[in-house]
């Protein structure tokens, strides 16, 4: 951070003479270039301490810790090399735990995003009581993930259940070990709360978008006969464009990081069924006291998400920024 | 579904809605609260109903889990513990986040954008990846596990990102002409910040405030390593209960039910907030 600082500094030197607002009584250019660096010091620092102390050197650290193995006490002294990335690289279960992250990245999009769009467009129609409509689809959002889960726990819990007892009062079966119970079933039980969780966020965002498209244009397409299948196809649609492809970036980062809703419906299992990256690197870490294999998991969480965001930016965000100049 | 042959004027769009529309909204709607109201009304019942018929109402309407849930010190400790920790966590980051948003809204330097990039950025860690070395840190390193600051300055730290992205578009669009009045009247910038940038992005700071402080009120992983017994939050003592009392459901439920009020209350009241600032992020 220091470096950045020092970089910063050196270009407000540069940039001082070129500067819009002078202060009138600022004392001459090398007094005034000391101040106006003083002054983004002193207003940058803090938050930049916070992050390099609980953000960035934590991260670092995990680089650190994947080299070695560590149980947590003594010192970290055993150099192991790429061993423990060899270990999570090839163990069955942090291969299902990033597959099982993919599968919710792209369900999410590929259900909750149309899902979302049909909510929003109904949503934005004048009907009665469309305030009330808002503010309800958004309740599952502020909810706590963890409270919503025991919630859902209850729900799923086989027998006694209510969905269960949903399932069996209209002649169906419901599977015998529960949703949650089942291997092959857990993972989309867990994926259908998480869009129970997260779907009024993608409708509020795209409400807030729907607000920017000027009511001109619909009437207009109106006037011109469009019907309003067609207005939502060719208008509201495209228009939503930057706003869908955010919501996409934020969904796919908090489903590359799912833990809460893992842990408390099914704390990864039945079986290993519903594992992700970050339940595998707790139970690695705090469960197991396998630190440098959890830091090792801990990278590959980032490098994924990383690529991941890297890609998107360049690919589908730096379309809007061009648009935009 | 289509309006257009009642156009007549200028005046009605796409209007209304058929049966259709009322419909599915009705289905949205259900699926959305019903959890939520079995959750609260579960609680109104005792075990024995829940048991024999999961999907009913209450009958008779059963007062005591709701009141041993009242009257339980715990629920008020754990209460009490999310309160301060979102709290340090909100104070933290907005203030912090402001400082920074202000230099980066407001300042000409050349670094001004890649620095903004460092922000940008950290909304890419989460704080799952660095949660093993961050528990390690904090409990032996700074010696503050089990403690309010322990989680709560962590949190801010990854709070921060998310409220420069927010603030700064409202820094940038506060008018130039005060600024230079105010310069010209001799203030100093550190002054203008306090005395004008402040409070003229009050409405932001309430927005990434309520913003922080119910994802701190939320928060479970960071509180899950670090905070134990009596330093527990709420979600920890929700996601406890549920586990040791797990053959009392009215009770987990009537717990868990009065645990999401706060945040909840907070939210919807500050609805409209939250909706304006998410907006302008997005579209920023």
């Amino acid at each position: 951070m220091t470096t950045t600082e020092a970089a910063i500094s050196g270009e407000v030197t540069r940039r001082a003479a070129t500067r819009r607002v002078a202060p009138r009584r600022a004392p001459g250019p090398a007094g005034a270039r000391w101040r106006q660096r003083l002054e983004i010091a002193f207003f940058v620092t803090p938050a930049l301490a916070l992050m390099a102390l609980f953000v960035v050197w934590p991260v670092v650290s995990a680089v650190r810790m994947s080299f070695y193995h560590w149980k947590g006490f003594g010192p970290m002294d055993e150099l192991v090399g790429w061993r423990n990335y060899d270990y999570v690289l090839h163990d069955d279960v942090f291969r299902g735990a990033v597959t099982h992250n993919f599968v919710i990245v792209f369900a999410s999009i590929l259900i909750q995003l149309p899902l979302g769009l049909a909510v929003a467009l109904l949503l934005n129609r004048r009907i009665r009581g469309r305030g009330l409509l808002r503010t309800i689809v958004f309740v599952p959002y502020v909810v706590a993930e963890v409270i919503a889960g025991v919630v859902w726990y209850q729900l799923l819990q086989p027998e006694s259940g209510v969905i269960d007892g949903l399932i069996r009062s209209v002649g169906l079966t419901p599977p015998e070990q529960g949703f949650l119970g089942t291997p092959s079933l857990a993972l989309g039980t867990v994926f259908v709360v998480l869009t129970w969780k997260y779907l009024g966020l993608a409708i509020l965002l795209f409400l807030a978008g729907l607000q920017g498209v000027p009511d001109e244009l619909f009437e207009a397409a109106q006037l011109d006969g469009a019907s309003w299948w067609q207005v939502q196809r060719r208008i509201a649609v495209p228009l939503l464009g930057p706003t869908i492809r955010t919501w996409c970036f934020l969904s796919m980062i908090g489903s590359l990081q799912l833990f809460d809703m893992v842990w408390i419906l099914t704390g990864g299992g039945p079986a290993d069924a519903t594992t992700t990256m970050a339940t595998y690197l707790v139970n690695q870490g705090t469960g197991r006291h396998n630190y440098g294999i959890a830091g090792a998991a801990s990278v590959v969480l980032f490098v994924i998400g990383f690529l991941m965001a890297l890609i998107y930016q360049v690919f589908v965000l730096r379309r809007d920024t061009h648009e935009a100049r | 579904m289509k309006g257009v042959s009642a156009v007549s004027g200028r005046t009605k769009t796409f209007g209304g809605g058929g049966l259709v529309v009322y419909l599915l909204a009705l289905v949205a709607v259900v699926i959305t609260l019903g959890p939520v109201v079995y959750g609260a009304l579960g609680g109104f019942r005792s075990n024995e109903q829940l048991a024999s018929d999961p999907s009913g109402l209450p009958d008779p309407w059963v007062f005591r889990n709701y009141s041993q849930v009242v009257t339980n010190p715990d629920f008020w400790r754990y209460a009490l513990n999310s309160t301060i920790v979102a709290l340090i966590t909100t104070v933290v980051a907005v203030l912090f986040g402001v400082m920074a948003a202000y230099p980066l809204a407001r300042y000409q330097f050349r670094l001004r954008e890649p620095l903004f990039m460092v922000f940008v950025l950290g909304l890419l860690f989460p704080a799952a990846v660095a949660i093993i070395p961050l528990f390690i840190l904090v409990t032996r390193d700074l010696h503050l596990g089990n403690s309010y600051w322990g989680v709560a300055l962590p949190q801010a730290a990854f709070a921060l990102p998310m409220t420069v992205v927010i603030l700064r578009p409202f820094l940038m669009a506060m008018p130039r002409e005060l600024e230079e009045a105010a310069l010209i009247d001799g203030a100093s910038r550190v002054g203008i910040f306090w005395r004008l940038a402040l409070p003229l992005s009050m409405p932001a700071l309430v927005t990434v405030g309520v913003l922080a402080f119910v994802a701190s009120w939320n928060a479970y992983l960071l509180p899950l390593l670090m905070l134990q017994d009596d330093m527990r939050t709420l979600p920890l003592g929700v996601a406890d209960y549920s586990s040791e009392h797990s053959s009392d459901t009215a009770g987990v439920l009537a717990f868990t039910t009065l645990a999401m009020i706060p945040a909840l209350v907070l939210f919807l009241a500050m609805q409209r907030r939250i909706v304006s600032g998410l907006q302008g992020a997005v579209k920023g």
